[in-house]
């Protein structure tokens, strides 16, 4: 596994995060991929820490890209982002969770840059989320 | 004059922790009409972490305990109420940094904090969200020289009764549209707790 862009699955259900990793291993072999879902003691909601830690763990300095499921765990995965001391981490801003991660895992998987991948991700904005 | 020390701070998060506690039906129950129902149950348990974690520290500054309070409730809150408060705190405390509060920093910290949530949340005023009680204690501060507190407590009264009846647009409520008519935020009536708080540790003798 070496320099791919990373993917962050953000929810507020753990169980949410499985099945999403779940459905796009089928058609994945090497991207990093980390699970920020649920709080710190594995209650519904979303955790910065959690967010943080998983851009950590995926980052090969290719860029991670963040998806997310609801409106808080955006603002939690945007202070995740601000106190990242790292550069080139992307919030699939308004993107369908599991139309979005599908997407960026296949994109990511044929090394497309950072830049391509999320060029992809705007065309599944919602305008309302 | 100095309104604000450590102690009278720590005092702050303590009396906000109890009437979450206290309220903590109150505020639920709020929820479960226009939202997912957890708001008494994160406030007081994301207070209750701000007051474990402060209890045992020391701190050198006002803006040291805000700091550490809205890193707590951020890393400890689950839902929205998290990021937003923890934000509004933080705001707080980089305003305040190096600085004994007074009441003239106090109006200018509360403005960072307001800035903050608006810019965490995508608020503006009259979406009836907690952004609306902040904004009038920004005005309020704005243009008083506060002598009695108990004022600034009638303003977030005044306020959460005029966003009663106004549709939600923001958040969870934003959902059921004309339905959230008649019910008031719960992120409303949480930030007057948080200001009924502060009113009393500053009235506080010395």
């Amino acid at each position: 596994m070496a320099d791919k862009v990373g993917l962050v699955i953000i929810s507020h259900s753990k169980k949410i995060g499985e099945g999403v990793c779940d459905l796009i291993s089928q058609v994945i072999s090497d991207v990093p991929i980390a699970i920020a879902a649920g709080t710190d003691d594995g209650e519904i909601g979303t955790s910065m820490e959690l967010i943080g830690k998983a851009i950590e763990d995926v980052d090969q300095g290719k860029g991670v890209i963040l998806l997310y499921d609801l409106g808080s765990a955006k603002m939690n995965a945007e202070m995740a982002i601000e106190f990242s001391e790292r550069d080139q981490i992307k919030l699939a801003n308004h993107v369908p969770l599991v139309e979005g991660a599908y997407i960026a895992a296949v994109e990511a998987n044929m090394g497309y840059s950072l830049e391509k991948i999320m060029k992809s991700l705007t065309k599944l904005e919602l305008e309302d989320m | 004059m100095m309104i604000l020390t450590v102690e009278k701070t720590k005092q702050w998060m303590k009396e906000i922790h109890k009437r979450m506690e206290t309220n903590k039906e109150q505020l639920t129950a709020l929820d479960q009409a226009i939202g997912d129902g957890d708001h008494g149950i994160n406030m007081a348990r994301g207070f209750g972490e701000v007051v474990a974690k402060i209890d045992g520290t020391e701190y050198d500054s006002v803006a040291d305990v805000l700091k550490s309070a809205a890193m707590t409730l951020t890393a400890k809150v689950g839902g929205a109420s998290g990021p937003l408060y923890g934000t509004a705190f933080l705001k707080m405390a980089t305003a305040l940094q190096g600085q004994e509060v007074n009441q003239q920093n106090l109006k200018a910290a509360t403005d960072q904090a307001l800035e903050g949530i608006k810019m965490r949340g995508n608020a503006e005023f009259g979406e009836k969200t907690l952004y609306d009680v902040w904004y009038q204690v920004a005005e309020f501060l704005g243009s008083e020289k506060v002598e009695d507190w108990q004022e600034m407590l009638e303003v977030c009264q005044a306020t959460i009764e005029d966003t009663r009846e106004l549709k939600a647009t923001k958040g969870r409520a934003s959902y059921l549209n004309e339905r959230s008519r008649g019910h008031v935020d719960p992120g409303s009536m949480s930030s007057f707790y948080i200001f009924e708080a502060l009113a009393t540790v500053i009235e506080m003798e010395d």
